[in-house]
């Protein structure tokens, strides 16, 4: 215990006074953050709320404004990954960063030898990389290529890319929003392995359960600024969630109703592999008024699901039907046609198109059909209707005018939504509609769907966040591998159960 | 038959070795340039001013190897022009490229004209000679092909072996790889990305201008405007073609050049009956079609054309 | 150094840095006059002399703009929906094709039925040119820039072809020339005695054409949306690629109306030289005009300026003609330039 004591007393990295602001928003404000060693720190915050600028600020890929930061005692020049990496600092990104032409062993060799050598030393690489991936229980094959491993064994190969270069402090960004709940387990076991060994971790996290389980002390952040510090043997996960969110959150009103008729339906549907994981034999009924979601880990069919409900992909086999319709030559216009409505994952690169202004924007799905006559655009019919959406939908804009990468994620998704649901959609495609949106953005677009759901819509909600799902949801069905499990009604099922089965056993298939 | 028998014919594959060798040097410029990210569409212009650099070097009393030298210095210069526009300022690689070849090209005929104000017809150098292998330029047919050469063709195929051993077995070819694939992968490394591919510009365009040199130093004695002729696009689709690997490149490369070697016999055989112009047509046919037909299967580098910001999501 | 957006580029900047971008132009070019041994200023003068001295200078800027005002038209539609079109060298001379083929006696119809009849065909000639490589785009992926690049090639020497074949003129001395159009099928001249010709009038017509449809129309709107992000447009519904086949012919149709004027108004028939670069040119006239087609007009004659310009110049001044192609090449990297700084801030941190 002494011994614990005097290990512990050792800060390995204090930030102090760091803030960032980017134009108008402060990511970051006057954020003082220290790690001893042999610790695990977690830094929890909703999305948005300076979790990941403030990291990017550490590893040197932003310049803070303001503040100071010190490693091992010394100073760290702002700016520099290169600099950080000196320091013992690694970084395992959100989004992977690796190359996948090439090696495992290339990978992580890349930048770590003389870049003026005539040869790479692959001997001594391959050697350090087995010591390594021995010492911490990170098996890997070095010799394979990047593009076949999958998001867990990519994981691994992040981990061991900061080892490789001895690093003494590892940040890790989200490091579970791609695993599944087994996988997750894996890799916090092999965090507590680190530790014993002297590393010191910031896991960067919104899920409060793994804060819980893997963190011994917790850093909130809240719109940028520090919420409150707390030891995870000292505090509960309702305090920290209330240090998360900073108010009491309604959950929203899902009381279920009557089910209607089956709006849309698809019958033992298989996708080509074009877009991810294809879907295998799917069968999906959704139902107006209700809430249909699809819980499971990111990249096991959710997008080519979306697309077939988008109109960019056809079935390769099986039927789509809706209403009781397979609707012919099936396309983003087809679907807008057949009343489906299409809230797309990215926002920014497929919901808008982000150097045209507001009004340019709402009218994309519906310029054919209303706002133009013999060929020629209604600008001012167009204008009237995006103040129209922008009063209606609570969008906080200068002016139709605005081009629309300027409006801030949360004004954006709301605008989109109001394009989906204005002209009263029969079927509304969710596919995570709130991912990285603020607190109150969050309960107005969940507030909408269910809207919508209660005027007798079909919602499908597809969202890797399982709380979202659950407690949106009236009937949920799983996702894994480009297969879908029969619905299961509220609280069917239970958590872990549903884990099991997001991990690929035992999933129930109608 | 006649249409055979010119592939066996020395001369044939002299002449097939000799055509391949400027797009040999061009092709592998804008390989390094397109693998660290980066179309390179100044390769026109710059192969122009190569040709003229180096030619006016040895012109104005410099040694054949010191107008070589120009000319890579030249197109390295040219290249850190297009590479500091399109990297650090992120501007369009298409009309920066196309920008760059319409600079190099006219500044060359406007120093050509303020070289030689007066004369109608241009200057003659003493151009590199034919360098024969002992022993081995005697073997019949491929023996005068592949041994009997200028030094800049030997040149050639030793810049592809560099180019191969840098981009696979060296770290500086790791870090150009992956810049072109992922650059957030050679950023979180601590590597420069723009320094990357501002380097494989540089180095890229010089080997477009030695290519471009080759044309008035060992294929020809003089420069001529419109001597490159569309040879730098051509070498575009021969990258494409290649799949942006060295090895593959090349074997297109002599491909394309063995075609046109010939089709320049074909035309002396069959030259009454079909427009010669049919046969001049024939390259930039073929390389369209090679295009269309590696197209859907092309791997090529994931982040090619997408200007690099730090930190960017 | 990093490139932030600036959420309001500000009206001064908008200026300025243009106005920047046009002095490192001449300061680059008077390195090389002085290079040449002549003094920039006097070097200068006689340039704008040359395109702008007197009503001659004047109206051989306009005659030569001509030409330049159908290419960068091409070049802006195409590059608005990110369509690389850098063939419209060889769209002018199929235009120009056609225009020799229909109007040596072909059709023999008046002229206010035949000239449009043959702007119609060179439209539509010219449109399938730039079709093939964007069918080539979207069926197979291939790279438009590439193709349309080497098309420049292939029509060059089917020109070429023709006038020492099926074209040529028979009282031509053995020069690759066709005979003259019919004088039904040549264009006035707007002042008498000079070149000038109802071409740059067609042109005008295009510039205001195009601009209606890019601001007003459903299809200028598709066009800009695809432009700006193909895969969002996509999504929502805009019929990607049925709005590149479109914008290929419009572009491709422009690019040829070029070789028409060019043939119908000012040479009278299809030689080898008919364009002096124009289609790469055009690409220079459409990034200074920003892609805006009544700014097209305006750029086509500056640049035709510096050619008309320079050529009177280098015969008075013995300067190589060659500088207004080093300034027109030079403007378009500096404009390039100052563009994007006008509308990123540069962090160097």
């Amino acid at each position: 215990m002494a011994d614990d004591t005097a290990r512990q007393a050792q800060t390995v990295l204090r930030l102090s006074g760091i803030t960032k602001r980017f134009g108008a928003l402060t990511a970051n404000d006057a954020i003082d953050l220290d790690l001893k060693r042999g610790e695990i720190v977690a830094l929890l915050g909703e999305n948005g709320a300076g979790k990941t600028t403030l990291m990017n600020i550490l590893f040197g890929h932003y310049v803070a404004d303001a503040g100071a930061i010190e490693a091992f005692g010394k100073p760290l020049p702002p700016g520099d990954p290169r600099a950080a990496l000196g320091a013992g600092i690694g970084m395992v990104h959100q989004h992977f960063t690796l190359a996948d032409n090439l090696t495992v062993l290339e990978n992580i060799a890349l930048g770590t030898q003389s870049i003026w050598s005539p040869r790479l030393d692959r001997t001594s690489a391959r050697a350090r990389i087995a010591r390594l991936s021995g010492e911490f229980g990170l098996s890997i094959d070095p010799s394979r290529a990047v593009s076949d491993l999958a998001v867990g064994e990519r994981q691994r190969v992040e981990i061991l890319k900061a080892l490789y270069r001895d690093a003494r402090i590892l940040i890790l960004d989200e490091p579970t929003a791609v695993l599944t709940p087994g996988e997750t387990e894996a890799l916090f076991a092999t965090l507590k392995l680190l530790v014993a060994q002297g590393l010191s971790i910031i896991f960067i996290s919104h899920k409060l359960k793994e804060v819980m389980a893997v963190a011994d002390r917790v850093v909130v952040l809240r719109g940028g600024r520090l919420a409150g510090e707390r030891r995870t043997a000292e505090t509960t996960r309702q305090e920290l969630a209330a240090l998360m969110v900073g108010q009491e959150v309604a959950l929203p009103n899902a009381a279920p109703r009557e089910a209607g008729p089956v709006l849309l339906e698809l019958r033992s549907v298989s996708t080509a592999a074009t877009a991810g994981t294809p879907l295998r034999d799917v069968a999906l009924r959704l139902h107006g008024g209700v809430i249909t979601g699809i819980a499971g880990v990111s990249g096991n069919g959710q997008a080519a699901l979306a697309g077939l409900l988008s109109g960019t992909l056809s079935p390769r086999s099986g039927q789509l039907l809706v209403g009781d319709a397979a609707p012919a030559g099936w396309s983003p216009c087809t679907a807008l046609d057949r009343g489906i409505a299409r809230i797309p994952e990215d926002r920014h690169a497929v919901g808008s198109i982000a150097d045209m202004s507001v009004t340019e924007n709402v009218i994309s799905e519906r310029y054919r059909t209303e706002f133009s006559r013999y060929g020629m655009i209604d600008w001012a019919a167009a204008r009237r209707f995006a103040e129209r959406l922008i009063a209606d939908y609570d969008v906080k804009c200068p002016s139709p005018e605005t081009r629309i990468r300027l409006l801030s994620g949360g004004n954006m998704q709301k605008l989109i939504l109001g394009r989906a649901l204005d002209p009263d959609p029969v079927v509304i495609l969710a596919n995570q509609p709130t991912r990285g949106l603020d607190i109150g953005a969050v309960a107005y677009v969940h507030a909408r769907l269910i809207e919508a759901r209660d005027r007798g819509a079909a919602v499908l909600l597809i969202s890797e966040d399982l709380d979202e799902v659950l407690s949106l949801s009236d009937r949920v069905h799983v996702i894994a591998d480009g297969e879908i499990s029969r619905p299961f009604a509220r609280g069917e099922k239970s958590i872990s159960e549903l884990g099991e089965m997001m991990a690929g056993h035992g999933l129930e298939v109608a | 038959m006649e249409f055979f028998d010119i592939l066996f014919t020395a001369s044939f594959w002299v002449a097939a070795i000799r055509i391949a060798s400027p797009l040999i040097f061009a092709t592998m410029g804008e390989l390094i340039c397109e693998r660290a990210g980066v179309l390179n569409l100044g390769i026109e212009g710059i192969m122009v001013a190569g040709a003229f650099a180096g030619w006016v070097t040895v012109y104005a009393g410099g040694d054949l190897w010191t107008g070589v030298a120009v000319a890579a210095l030249v197109g390295a210069a040219f290249g850190l022009v297009h590479a500091t526009l399109t990297e650090p300022f992120g501007l369009s690689q298409h009309v920066v490229g196309i920008g760059i070849t319409l600079l190099a090209t006219s500044l060359t005929y406007f120093t050509y004209r303020i070289v030689l104000p007066q004369v109608s017809s241009p200057p003659r150098i003493e151009p590199f000679r034919n360098w024969a292998v002992p022993y081995l330029s005697d073997i019949p047919v491929v023996g005068p092909a592949l041994f009997n050469q200028t030094p800049l063709t030997y040149l050639a195929f030793v810049t592809v072996a560099v180019v191969a051993w840098v981009l696979y077995r060296t770290p500086l070819g790791l870090a150009v790889r992956a810049a072109g694939e992922n650059p957030s992968a050679v950023e979180a490394q601590g590597l420069s990305v723009t320094g990357i591919r501002m380097g494989a510009v540089m180095a890229g365009s010089a080997l477009m201008a030695v290519g471009g040199a080759f044309l008035t130093m060992s294929a020809f004695n003089s420069f001529f405007f419109e001597m490159v002729n569309g040879r730098g696009w051509i070498c575009i689709a021969l990258v494409v073609f290649g799949s942006w690997r060295p090895g593959k490149a090349l074997v297109g490369a002599l491909l394309f050049a063995a075609f046109d070697a010939y089709q320049i016999r074909l035309q002396q055989v069959a030259g009454g009956i079909v427009p010669y112009q049919a046969f001049l047509m024939m390259p930039y046919l073929l390389s369209i079609v090679a295009l269309v037909l590696v197209a859907r299967r092309a791997s090529y580098p994931r982040a090619l054309m997408i200007p690099y910001q730090k930190g960017e999501r | 150094m990093r490139l932030e957006p600036k959420p309001r580029p500000s009206k001064i900047a908008l200026i300025l840095y243009p106005l920047g971008a046009v002095a490192a132009t001449l300061l680059i070019a008077s390195l090389l006059v002085m290079a040449a041994g002549a003094s920039p200023l006097s070097v200068f003068g006689l340039v704008i002399k040359g395109a702008a001295g007197s009503q001659f200078a004047l109206l051989e800027t306009l005659t030569r703009a001509t030409p330049l005002i159908f290419t960068g038209l091409a070049v802006a539609v195409a590059f608005r929906a990110r369509l690389w079109n850098i063939g419209a060298e060889a769209q002018l001379y199929v235009g120009g094709i056609v225009t020799v083929v229909l109007g040596t006696g072909l059709l023999p119809l008046p002229a206010p039925i035949l000239i449009p009849v043959i702007m119609l065909a060179t439209i539509l000639a010219g449109g399938l040119v730039l079709l093939g490589p964007a069918i080539l785009k979207t069926r197979f992926g291939v790279d438009e820039v590439v193709t349309t690049l080497l098309l420049n090639f292939v029509v060059l020497l089917f020109v070429s072809m023709l006038l020492e074949g099926v074209l040529k003129d028979p009282m031509g001395l053995g020069w690759p020339q066709s005979q003259m159009v019919s004088t039904d099928a040549r264009l006035p001249r707007i002042v008498e005695g000079r070149r000038l010709h109802y071409g740059f009038v067609i042109a005008l017509v295009a510039a205001f054409a195009v601009w209606f449809v890019m601001k007003k129309t459903a299809l200028g709107y598709e066009m800009r949306a695809v432009g700006v992000n193909a895969e969002a447009a996509r999504f929502a519904g805009i019929p990607v690629n049925a709005v590149l086949m479109k914008t290929a012919l419009i572009s491709g149709g422009l690019a040829a109306l070029g070789g028409f004027s060019e043939v119908a108004g000012l040479k009278g028939n299809l030689t080898l030289d008919l364009s002096s670069g124009f289609g790469y040119t055009g690409i220079v006239v459409a990034m200074l005009a920003m892609l805006n087609p009544l700014g097209v007009v305006a750029a086509a004659i500056f640049v035709a300026g510096i050619f008309v310009g320079a050529d009177a110049m280098s015969r008075a001044a013995g300067v190589p003609s060659y500088i207004a192609e080093v300034m027109v090449a030079t403007a378009l990297l500096t404009m390039v330039t100052a563009i994007m700084l006008s509308r990123y801030k540069v962090r160097w941190r």
